[in-house]
C-alpha cells in the first residue's frame, strides 16, 4: 500500500473543514446548527437529488426547517440543543448501511460531538464531511482532569472541573471530539496571562 | 530468503495447483498474517525469476507454508516453471512474509469478494476470521464449476458465482446490505478490481474501507537503454524483462521488496530523463514522478533514462 | 552476569543515581556538534559489547526500581495503559517478542518455557513465576500488552497498520516527553506528531512513515530522540505537569550540574507477525549534567548543541526558559578542542 500523503499546514491533528460537496451515495445523513443550516441549503441547491435520501437533524434551528422540508428532505428531525442530538442520531443510525455519507455544519463542538458518535457507531471517517460556520469557540478537554467544556470562547480559560486555568492548544482528538487544555501556570502559579478571545 | 524443501504438489483445479514448502530441517517457519505473500524464486536456466504468491494456509500453522498458483501460459514463465520444473523434494529460495492486504482489524464486518485465483489471500485469513469471531462474507466468482474441485475447505457460508452457468454477483445487491463498519476486499482480474471499486464507490463506499490487492506483474514493452551514473554503465532493459531484473542481471545493487510497485522500497532518482517514463506502480506521489522511478515494475520510452545506481 | 539493580526512586526524593558503569554506556545522541532532526533509522541488529544497543530489550540496574515507579503511576492514573478491542492480538504478538527476546538475552534473569501454547514465564528481578495460555487472555492476570509492559523498561506504543498509515491503538505510557496517550490513542502517525515544530515542513514523517511501513519481522531499526528534564523524573506527563512544572524553575546555577538531566529515547521499531502491527517501544535514559560532563567529548559536545539548538527545538524540547544556565554551566566544560564524530566516548 502507498502512504498517505502528509496534509498541509496547519497542525496535522487540527481538524479541515471545507464547504460541503455532493457525493454519490446510498443514503444521506445531514446534521447543521443555527449557522450551519445554510450551508445545508447551499448543498440542497447544488444537488437537489441528494435531499429525496437525506435524514436530516436541525440543531436549535427550527427557523430553517420550512426551507428544508421544502427542497425534498425525505426525513427531518429537530432538537433543540446539543444534548438531544445524540439520542436523535443513534436512532437514524440504527438501519443505516454502508453507502451512507455524512453532511455536517456548524460550530466546531457540533461537528467534533456528532463526528466523534459516528465514527464509534462504525461511520467511516471518510464518509464524513464537514464544513465549519459560525462561531470560533471549541470543544475542549482538560488534560489534568479529563473534563470537557463546550463552547469554550477565551484563551486561556477556567477548567469546570477542576478550576485550573488551561491554555487552548490546536492539537484535537477526533475521539474525544475535543482539543486539549494544558495548566498554564503549571511552571509558575498564579501567573495566568489575560484571556484573549479564540479566533477561528 | 530462506531456503525450504518443496514438499507436496497437487493440482487443485485444472490450471491451479498447490505447493506446499518445509523447513529442510524440519524447524517452524515464523507466523504471518493472512494475506501476506512471499518471493519465491525461479531459477529457470539462465534466467532468474521472482514472483510473488500469496500464502494460502493457516497463518498460525509453523509446519509449513502453502501456496497456489495458476497456470499462465501467454505469462513471462514463472508460473509455468512452477507447473512443469519444480518437484517435490525440490530446495528454493523463499522470501519473508510481507502483507499488504491485511484484514482491517477495527472493521465492523469483512466483505471478501474473490474472482479465480483471487481466492488465495481470503484462504489464509478464513482461519484468522474465525479465531476473531469477526463477521465476514465471502463471494466467490469463477467460469466454471471445477475450478473449484480440491480447494481448501470454503465454508458453507461461501456465496459462489459460476459464470458459466449464468450466475453474476449482484454487487448492487451486495454492496447496499452491509452494516455500517464493513470493510471491502477484493482480489481477482484487473477488470473485476475495477468494476467492483466502482461500484462501491457509486453506491457511496468511502476509499478507506476498500481494499484491493492486484499483483502487478510488470508490463512487458519495448527494449529501452538506461544509465547507471553511479555505476558508470548503461544496460538496455528488454521487452519482457524489468528494469530491476536488468539491474540484478548486471550484478547492480537495488533494493525491492515487493517487486509489485507497492512498497517503495526500490525507489530510485532520476537523474535525467530524455524521453517518457511510463509510471505503473502505487507509490510515488504524483509531484514525486518527474524525478523518481520504481524499476520494479515501470518503463521509458525515449532516447536515454539516466538513474541513480 | 547477574546485574545489580538500584534501590531508587524518580519522584519525591529522587534518589536515582547512575553508576560509573551506566554512565560510559549511556546512549549520547549526538554524532556531531550541532542538531537538527532527521529521520536516523538504523538496523536494530546488535552493538558494540555491553552497550545499550546490544540487546533487543536492554536491561539494566534501573530496571526494577522503574517497574516500581511504573506501577505508582498506574495506580494514580489507569489511563497510562489502554489498549483499543482491536489490538488484544497485537499484545499477543508484543508479549511473545519481548518473552523470547529476554530469555535468549538475559538468560540469567529470565526463562520462557513453551509447550505448544502452555507458557511458564520466569522474571527472577521481578519475582515472577506465571504459568498462562498463549492468545487467551482469561489466564493472564492483565491483558497481554499490560502484562508484559509492565516488566519491561520503557513506554510502548503499538500502532495498527491501515489505509497506508500508522494508528497509535494501543500504548502503555508512564516515562512520556509530555505527550498524553488518552488525549493521542486512535490518532495516526501524521496527527500524533502535529506538535512537533519544523519537522513536518521538512518532510520527516512523510520519509518515516514510509518507512516504518515497509519494517518487516526480519529487520527491526531503531533511533535515538533526546529531551531535557529537571529532576531525574520519569512521570513527565501532561497529566501531572502541575506536579513536576514548578520543578522546572527551580535551578539554580548551584544545583542545576545535579539536577538538570539530559534525557535520551532509544525507540526501536519491530513488526508484529499475527497482527502485522507495529511496535514502538520507547525506552528512556537519564543522565545529570554533572554526570555527563565526566567524559569529556560529552561535555564539550552538549554545550555546542545546546548552544546552538534554534529556539524553537529549545521550547519544545522542553528547556528554553533554563537554557542561558545550562549553556552557561557547560561552558566550563568546553575549551573549544575538536571533538570526534560518533556517539560513543574517546
Amino acid at each position: 500500500m502507498s502512504a498517505t500523503p502528509p496534509p498541509p499546514a496547519p497542525i496535522a491533528s487540527r481538524p479541515r473543514y471545507a464547504r460541503l460537496q455532493t457525493r454519490r451515495c446510498g443514503a444521506a445523513l445531514m446534521v447543521a446548527d443555527k449557522s450551519g443550516a445554510a450551508a445545508l441549503l447551499a448543498l440542497a441547491d447544488d444537488a437537489p437529488e441528494l435531499m429525496s435520501k437525506a435524514s436530516v437533524v436541525l440543531c436549535d434551528a427550527a427557523e430553517h426547517a420550512p426551507a428544508l422540508q421544502a427542497r425534498g428532505a425525505a426525513r427531518l428531525l429537530q432538537t433543540s440543543s446539543t444534548a438531544g442530538l445524540s439520542p436523535a442520531i443513534a436512532t437514524l443510525l440504527g438501519d443505516a448501511r454502508m453507502g451512507l455519507q455524512v453532511f455536517l455544519a456548524g460550530a466546531e463542538g457540533l461537528i467534533a460531538q456528532v463526528q466523534s458518535q459516528l465514527l464509534s457507531a462504525g461511520v467511516p471517517l471518510g464518509a464524513i464531511q464537514a464544513e465549519h460556520r459560525g462561531t470560533a469557540a471549541r470543544r475542549m478537554q482538560c488534560v489534568h482532569c479529563k473534563t470537557v467544556a463546550e463552547d469554550v470562547t477565551v484563551d486561556p480559560y477556567i477548567c469546570p472541573g477542576c478550576g485550573r486555568s488551561l491554555y487552548v492548544r490546536d492539537h484535537f482528538s477526533r475521539r474525544v471530539g475535543a482539543f486539549q487544555g494544558v495548566c498554564i501556570d503549571a511552571e509558575t502559579p498564579g501567573e495566568v496571562p489575560e484571556s484573549v478571545e479564540i479566533r477561528i | 530468503m530462506q531456503t525450504l524443501k518443496l514438499t507436496r504438489k497437487e493440482p487443485l483445479s485444472p490450471r491451479i495447483t498447490r505447493f506446499r514448502f518445509e523447513h529442510p530441517e524440519g524447524a517452524p517457519l515464523p507466523v504471518f498474517s493472512g494475506g501476506a505473500h512471499v518471493m519465491v524464486e525461479m531459477q529457470d536456466g539462465p534466467v532468474l525469476r521472482r514472483n510473488a504468491y500469496s500464502l494460502i494456509s493457516d497463518p498460525l500453522d509453523c509446519s509449513g507454508y502453502e501456496i497456489a498458483v495458476q497456470r499462465e501460459d501467454h505469462g513471462r514463465g514463472g508460473s509455468l516453471f512452477m507447473h512443469r520444473d519444480a518437484q517435490p523434494g525440490m530446495l528454493m529460495q523463499i522470501g519473508p512474509a510481507v502483507n499488504l492486504f491485511s484484514l482491517n482489524l477495527a472493521a465492523r464486518k469483512h466483505l471478501l469478494i474473490a474472482g479465480g485465483v483471487g481466492i488465495t489471500p481470503f484462504l489464509a485469513q478464513l482461519p484468522e476470521l474465525a479465531r476473531l469471531g469477526a463477521a465476514y462474507e465471502l463471494h466467490y466468482a469463477v467460469r466454471a464449476r471445477d475450478e473449484l474441485a480440491a480447494l481448501p475447505m470454503l465454508p458453507d457460508t461461501t456465496r459462489l458465482h459460476v459464470s458459466g452457468e449464468g450466475s453474476r454477483m449482484d454487487l448492487d445487491a451486495i454492496l447496499s446490505a452491509q452494516p455500517l463498519g464493513t470493510h471491502l476486499y477484493v482480489c481477482g482480474s484487473a477488470r473485476m478490481i475495477e468494476t467492483v471499486l466502482d461500484t462501491a464507490a457509486a453506491l457511496g463506499w468511502p476509499g478507506d474501507t476498500l481494499h484491493a490487492e492486484e499483483f502487478l506483474a510488470p508490463a512487458p514493452g519495448e527494449p529501452f537503454e538506461v544509465a547507471c551514473a553511479r555505476s558508470n554503465r548503461t544496460l538496455t532493459v528488454g521487452p519482457h524483462q524489468s528494469m530491476l531484473e536488468a539491474l540484478e542481471a548486471a550484478g547492480i545493487d537495488a533494493p525491492w521488496l515487493c517487486r509489485g510497485g507497492a512498497c517503495g522500497q526500490c525507489e530510485t532518482d532520476v537523474l535525467s530523463c530524455d524521453g517518457t517514463i511510463d509510471h505503473h506502480d502505487h507509490w510515488l506521489e504524483p509531484e514525486e514522478r518527474k524525478r523518481k522511478i520504481m524499476p520494479c515494475v515501470s518503463r521509458f520510452r525515449g532516447r536515454l533514462l539516466t538513474i541513480d545506481r | 552476569m547477574i546485574m545489580q539493580f538500584n534501590k531508587e526512586t524518580f519522584r519525591g526524593d529522587y534518589s536515582y543515581c547512575n553508576s560509573p558503569a551506566a554512565i560510559r554506556r549511556f546512549p549520547f545522541p549526538f554524532d556531531r556538534d550541532e542538531y537538527m532532526y532527521s529521520v536516523n533509522m538504523e538496523p536494530h541488529k546488535g552493538g558494540p559489547d555491553g552497550s545499550v544497543f546490544q540487546a533487543r530489550f536492554d536491561v539494566d540496574e534501573h530496571y526494577v526500581a522503574e517497574m516500581e515507579d511504573r506501577a505508582i503511576t498506574l495506580m494514580r492514573d489507569p489511563g497510562r495503559c489502554q489498549s483499543l478491542p482491536h489490538m488484544t492480538l497485537a499484545g499477543w504478538d508484543l508479549l511473545e517478542l519481548i518473552m523470547t527476546s529476554k530469555a535468549e538475552d538475559y538468560p540469567e534473569h529470565f526463562e520462557l518455557h513453551r509447550d505448544g501454547d502452555r507458557w511458564r514465564w520466569i522474571n527472577r528481578p521481578l519475582g515472577i513465576d506465571e504459568t498462562f495460555t498463549f492468545l487467551d487472555e482469561s489466564t493472564l492476570p492483565y491483558g497481554p500488552m499490560e502484562y508484559i509492559t509492565r516488566q519491561t523498561q520503557g513506554d510502548f506504543a503499538v500502532l495498527d497498520q491501515r489505509e497506508g498509515n500508522l494508528w497509535m491503538d494501543a500504548g502503555m505510557v508512564t516515562s512520556q516527553a509530555d505527550w498524553s496517550l488518552d488525549f493521542d490513542i486512535g490518532m495516526n502517525f501524521f496527527e500524533w506528531h502535529a506538535p512537533v515544530p519544523r519537522a513536518a515542513e521538512m518532510g520527516i514523517f512523510q520519509r518515516a512513515l514510509k518507512f516504518l511501513l515497509n519494517v518487516r519481522q526480519d529487520t527491526p531499526a531503531r533511533r535515538l530522540n533526546w529531551t531535557m528534564t529537571v529532576n531525574p523524573r520519569l512521570d513527565t506527563s501532561p497529566e501531572t505537569y502541575p506536579e513536576w512544572g514548578p520543578e522546572k524553575r527551580s535551578l539554580t546555577p548551584e544545583n542545576l550540574g545535579q539536577k538538570q538531566y539530559l534525557r535520551v529515547e532509544l525507540q526501536s521499531f519491530w513488526r508484529l507477525p499475527r497482527s502485522n502491527g507495529l511496535a514502538f517501544p520507547i525506552r528512556c535514559y537519564l543522565i545529570s549534567l554533572q554526570d555527563l560532563v565526566t567524559v569529556p567529548k560529552w561535555g564539550r559536545r552538549f554545550h555546542r548543541v545546546l548552544r546552538d539548538l534554534p529556539e524553537d527545538l529549545a521550547t519544545y524540547k522542553g528547556f528554553l526558559v533554563n537554557r542561558p544556565m545550562i549553556v552557561d554551566y557547560l561552558s566550563r566544560f568546553d575549551d573549544g578542542a575538536p571533538t570526534s564524530p560518533g556517539i560513543y566516548p574517546d
